[in-house]
């Protein structure tokens, strides 16, 4: 036994595989002891706020010390960020009609942008064929970059409460910095907010959790139970593993998936929970196991230590406990590892059709992904909503892959390399 | 001859128990649920009519409608029937048309997507498996982990990535629907290209998946085959490394279309899936439709068909299976 666990630890597909899936685990579990948020609290107001740190503006102004750091690109890059795209385009469209040659513009180049406007706009020349509106509209533009060029502060005033006057309380210089860790509200979202203003990350974690719990479940049901049944069908034999086999194959050529629907679908919306979809499709997805198990089975029946064993007269359970087991144990774990992942993508599957867990108290990964899917955040190009949930999927199935590659190699030599 | 009639029959048999049996489960499985499904549908029906007595003739001319207030056997053979003469009774989201009707339109997109793309799924797969195991070196180390990698995405995830990538950002296929909103089917070059155009992403998204799983297997079933004994033998006899590279392609084949008709409903499911992710006219998006609408006859009779469909093709799969392995024949005619 333990030169057996020391053998897979030594297969590399192995490790990596199991390395993966524990650092899921870890941050499944040690996540939520930092952060403490119910994972379906609605935050956000609107929809799908980008990733990043948010700080607080109010709080940002109120920070204890103001710094003043004077940076020398700091106004450049302050006209960089607010220079509109349109205002750009509109910038190049008058100096083009003004005559400078377009080979000579680059509106992403702002610097540059900026000082062909300074060199060359005059706001009381009208261009030929320009309407009197296009005028107005073009000293409009220029009006908001001497805005953004601007070296003044800006100005904080509260309302006098007697004279309903605003009164000068402080003034924001632009060199004016605050600490973020002094400031009082700093939200990290590192994965955005989805479409219901949910932090994405901390609803990940949490769908991450229950979804590998519903893999867990309904791998240990389904395993259990094609266990229990091969166990029988191919020790016992005779009418019982006719009777199995029957079954067995029944279930083999009728789709899971469309027994899961229908199933799911009876259940009904109100009583289908994260465990009650795990439980189904655990019932529904035994019949590799049970046809594995079988056949290894049938083959060790006749062996001799486990003639020796009836002619002691050991009784049909220690046969199977002490005989039997041990040899099939090892193809029992990788049905269980390959049940486990493909309870996982069974659950996400049901989800996307609108059939998954009810969706009040608990997030799984495939309820995550089909509200992505129906606010068609993968349309809108908002990533964060939906592609950590299927690089997660991806993920933990393909770290349950490697481990059973692994395994099998070392329980398989000639497979080995 | 004989031997592969027997199996042909015995082939038959299974299939048409097993097409009774899901029959029969595809009946019984929703009326097994708990609660009244009629007074499910009557009182989303009759919301905002405060009259007991309207309600109650509602509920009644449902009872009749769906025949619930007959015995359970007598509804099965009523059932039976109906479905024999392709009647599926009317859908309840897309009123007044009838299931048959909303099936007739989904089923040949399904036919058309999933039966091509698994196929140049399967192939393409045992070739880049055969190829990783017989020349293994870096070609094996590049492929089989990108292989397992692809193969631990759901269909649907595959069906996302693809969308974004081509459809979204670079913009070269359309990002839902089996032909363009603007278009009305005919056989025009307009219609017949825009069919083309929107047809790739939903392909290729199920080709890749296939891809992975068929690759894994045939890797391992190869290396399995170039350890045996006959290819050793044969190497000392002097025979031609083609040769026995055709010897070992044939004998690794031969477990992998077994593999096929045994995982045809697990890919049938993702393709549904990932039709849905494209908005694809085919059965998934009508089972997605159906389930939105909690249309229980549309849902009922989807299922119904995936089943039929996947069951036909595991036959034709086996039967085929037959020809190819002459093994078949000489055990089933002694």
């Amino acid at each position: 036994m333990k030169h057996t666990i020391s053998q897979i630890f030594r297969s590399g597909k192995f490790l990596v595989g199991f390395t993966i899936l524990m650092t899921v685990l870890a941050i499944v579990i040690i996540y939520p002891l930092i952060v403490r948020q119910p994972p379906l609290q609605i935050i956000g107001q609107g929809t799908f706020f980008p990733p990043g740190i948010y700080v607080s503006i109010y709080d940002a102004i109120n920070a204890p010390t103001i710094y003043t750091l004077n940076l020398s690109d700091a106004a450049a890059n302050r006209i960089e960020n607010r220079l509109s795209q349109d205002d750009r385009v509109a910038m190049k469209e008058w100096l083009v009609a003004y005559g400078v040659s377009e080979a000579e513009i680059d509106i992403e180049d702002t610097r540059q942008l900026l000082a062909l406007w300074e060199a060359n706009y005059n706001p009381d020349l009208r261009l030929p064929g320009m309407t009197f509106a296009r005028q107005r509209y073009f000293q409009r533009v220029n009006a908001a970059i001497n805005g953004l060029l601007s070296t003044e502060g800006a100005i904080i005033a509260v309302r006098n409460p007697e004279t309903g006057q605003l009164e000068e309380k402080s003034v924001v210089k632009q060199s004016d910095f605050a600490n973020v860790g002094q400031v009082a509200n700093v939200k990290w979202l590192l994965l955005g907010t989805d479409n219901f203003g949910r932090d994405v990350m901390t609803q990940l974690v949490a769908a991450t959790a229950v979804s590998l719990l519903i893999g867990l479940v309904a791998g240990l049901i389904a395993t259990t139970i094609g266990l229990v049944l091969g166990l029988m069908a191919g020790y016992i034999g005779g009418i019982v593993d006719d009777v199995i086999m029957f079954i067995t194959n029944l279930f083999t050529v009728i789709p899971t998936f469309v027994l899961l629907i229908l199933i799911s679908f009876s259940i009904g919306q109100d009583q289908r929970g994260a465990i009650t979809i795990a439980i189904v499709i655990g019932f529904t997805s035994w019949v590799w196991t049970a046809r594995a198990v079988r056949s290894q089975v049938f083959s060790l029946r006749n062996r001799d230590h486990v003639n020796l064993s009836k002619l002691s007269g050991h009784s049909l359970l220690r046969i199977i406990f002490s005989d039997i087991l041990p040899y099939i144990a090892s193809y029992v774990v990788m049905a269980f590892i390959l049940q486990v992942s493909s309870g996982i993508l069974a659950e996400a599957g049901l989800s996307i059709l609108g059939l998954g867990p009810r969706t009040t108290e608990t997030p799984t990964l495939g309820l995550m992904m089909n509200w992505a899917m129906i606010y068609q955040a993968h349309i809108l190009g908002n990533w964060w909503a939906y592609l950590p949930v299927l690089l997660t999927i991806a993920l933990i199935s393909f770290s349950m892959n490697l481990m059973n590659t692994g395994l099998d190699q070392v329980f398989n030599p000639a497979l080995r390399d | 001859m004989k031997g592969y009639r027997r199996y042909f029959l015995n082939k038959l048999g299974w299939f048409a128990i097993t097409f009774v049996f899901a029959f029969i489960l595809n009946f019984m499985l929703p009326r097994m649920m708990p609660g009244d499904p009629v007074a499910a549908i009557v009182a989303r029906q009759a919301q905002g009519i405060s009259n007991p007595t309207g309600v109650q003739a509602i509920y009644e001319q449902y009872t009749e409608l769906f025949g619930t207030n007959k015995p359970m056997i007598e509804q099965f053979f009523i059932y039976v029937r109906n479905v024999l003469q392709g009647d599926f009774g009317f859908s309840f989201s897309q009123y007044p048309r009838t299931v048959a009707d909303v099936l007739a339109a989904s089923i040949w997109w399904t036919l058309m997507l999933q039966l091509p793309a698994i196929l140049v799924g399967w192939i393409l797969g045992n070739l880049l498996g055969a190829l990783a195991a017989y020349l293994r070196g870096g070609f094996d180390k590049v492929l089989m982990p990108s292989a397992l990698f692809v193969s631990s995405f759901p269909a649907f995830g595959m069906a996302v990535i693809l969308l974004v990538i081509f459809a979204v950002n670079l913009k070269w296929f359309p990002t839902s629907g089996g032909y363009g909103y603007n278009l009305i089917p005919s056989f025009t070059p307009a219609f017949i290209w825009s069919v083309f155009v929107h047809y790739q992403l939903p392909f290729w998204s199920i080709v890749l998946i296939a891809i992975g799983g068929q690759a894994i297997g045939m890797r391992s079933m190869s290396i399995y085959e170039l350890n045996a004994d006959y290819v050793k033998f044969s190497r000392f006899m002097g025979i031609k490394d083609g040769r026995i590279v055709a010897y070992v392609f044939r004998n690794a084949m031969l477990p992998q279309v077994t593999g096929l008709a045994l995982s045809l409903g697990t890919m049938v499911g993702g393709a549904l899936v990932a039709e849905i992710i494209f908005s694809y006219p085919g059965l998934g998006t009508t089972l997605l439709n159906g389930v939105m609408g909690q249309d229980y006859p549309l849902i009922s009779a989807s299922t119904l068909i995936i089943t039929f469909m996947v069951l036909t093709a595991t036959f034709v799969l086996e039967i085929l299976y037959g020809v190819i392995d002459p093994r078949i024949k000489a055990t089933q005619s002694d």
